[in-house]
């Protein structure tokens, strides 16, 4: 405990950087994963080998993705962006299949009612699809961030600083607070991340709850059927 | 690319591949934790994940201990345990575990509760019991998904498995380990190679499984 307290301006400064290495990442990989699900929805063909393609990626373990990225793209092993990108690529290969799948959720009736009354291709999907798909996208983005938050820690091997460092400083000092102080901070961050998306979901999609209240289960049911 | 070339050169030497500390043992030791640990954890979640699904009780401590897995770091959890248990195998094994049931325990609950209600309600009326419906019922047709939890928990413990060599044990993360602290990248790139390439030839063959279990009448592709 006393050397939590001693080190405060350091943990505080790695959960920063930890923040900095983690949140990019779920940015990128959700602002990604639209198209590339919108696309592979709209080219049937296409469907199945996108979203085996991005599946596959996340079987890539986390350290050896770390270290063969910089060959392909020219980073450095220590290189922050080099984290960044590798955990892109880790919440693309989550976020893809999730936003597919809910953007294939809207129902046809839907799709074409909005057609019927004028939305052209493109506002159609911004104000229609996209929104009904949004319950879906954001239990997607939950899992992405959380998992993200966990995942950088690996990079603290590397020589990456975030939180992750107060694992390998507290294995190789023998410090078990700095290793306690680390597991703690990264569960509370990404319980932090994970309640603040649920606050901008509600705030962004005000409907849904009116909607469970109202009109439970048989509706959604359906809509997660079809 | 010239990297990569390099990492390609060594891996293809017979002295990177040879020994007691070359990728053959070491590979084989990565097999073998990612064996051991897969085997330890089916053990302690598979009973506990088909009997949650089975009765429909705990099911929300099951997704509670599944959220927390995925949110605690790997890395952190290593360590931590290592401090305590010393350099070896305990500490991966502990670690491993702990990432890696939580998966278990998901696909085997999610696997059972899958299963049609009506189907379990008439193997019930026929006078089947219990352990019958269990067995002869919900885990053939939940085993879809009760094999995608075995194999996700397969794939977060080889990669997890890695880390082991940071804690003094053995596997690929040696060689990958030594080339990072010599400063040799391509030493590292083709341990990782080998890394990488090992967790999709366990995945594949997860895959093929399925997709051959699938074919056999009785056991369903309800999931």
């Amino acid at each position: 405990m006393t050397w939590v307290l001693e080190n405060l301006p350091r943990i505080g400064e790695l959960t920063l950087a930890h923040l900095a290495l983690s949140l990019p990442a779920v940015v990128i990989a959700f602002v990604l994963s639209i198209p590339l699900a919108w696309g592979a929805n709209r080219v049937r063909v296409l469907r199945e080998p996108v979203l085996t393609g991005t599946g596959l990626l996340y079987a890539v373990p986390s350290l050896p993705l770390f270290i063969l990225l910089p060959a392909l793209i020219g980073t450095s092993v220590r290189d922050p962006l080099n984290v960044v990108i590798a955990l892109s690529i880790f919440g693309l290969a989550l976020m893809v299949r999730s936003a597919a799948e809910a953007l294939d959720a809207v129902t046809a009736d839907v799709r074409t009612s909005a057609t019927a009354i004028g939305f052209s291709g493109v506002g159609r999907f911004f104000t229609v699809e996209l929104p009904l798909a949004g319950p879906a996208l954001l239990a997607g983005v939950r899992v992405v961030c959380v998992s993200s938050i966990s995942l950088v820690s690996v990079s603290a091997v590397l020589g990456v600083s975030s939180l992750g460092s107060l694992f390998t400083d507290g294995f190789a000092r023998n410090i078990i607070g700095s290793i306690v102080a680390g597991i703690v901070m990264t569960v509370v961050l990404a319980l932090i991340c994970d309640l603040l998306l649920v606050l901008a979901g509600r705030m962004l999609m005000p409907w849904q709850q009116t909607s469970r209240r109202r009109r439970p289960l048989p509706t959604r049911a359906r809509e997660v059927a079809a | 690319m010239t990297n990569i070339l390099e990492a390609l050169n060594w891996l293809f030497t017979a002295e990177a591949w040879a020994g007691p500390g070359g990728l053959w043992v070491r590979s084989l030791e990565h097999l073998g934790y990612t064996l051991l640990a897969l085997g330890i954890s089916a053990a302690i979640a598979l009973p506990l994940g088909l009997a949650i699904g089975h009765t429909h009780k705990g099911r929300g401590i099951a997704i509670l201990a599944t959220g927390a897995a995925r949110a605690l770091p790997t890395l952190g959890l290593l360590t931590l345990v290592a401090l305590f248990t010393g350099i070896g195998l305990t500490a991966p094994m502990v670690a491993l575990v702990i990432l890696a049931a939580p998966s278990v325990l998901a696909g085997a609950y999610a696997g059972v509760e899958s299963v049609n209600q009506a189907t379990v309600d008439a193997a019930r009326a026929q006078g089947m019991s219990g352990w019958q419906v269990l067995t002869r019922v919900e885990i053939p047709l939940g085993l879809p998904l009760i094999l995608s939890g075995l194999r996700l928990a397969a794939l977060q413990i080889i990669a997890t498995a890695t880390l082991a060599a940071y804690v003094g044990a053995g596997g690929l993360g040696r060689q990958l380990f030594l080339g990072l602290q010599t400063y040799d990248y391509a030493v590292m790139l083709g341990a990782s190679l080998v890394v990488i390439l090992l967790a999709i030839l366990v995945d594949a063959t997860f895959g093929i499984t399925q997709r051959l279990l699938r074919r056999v009448p009785g056991l369903a592709g309800a999931g």
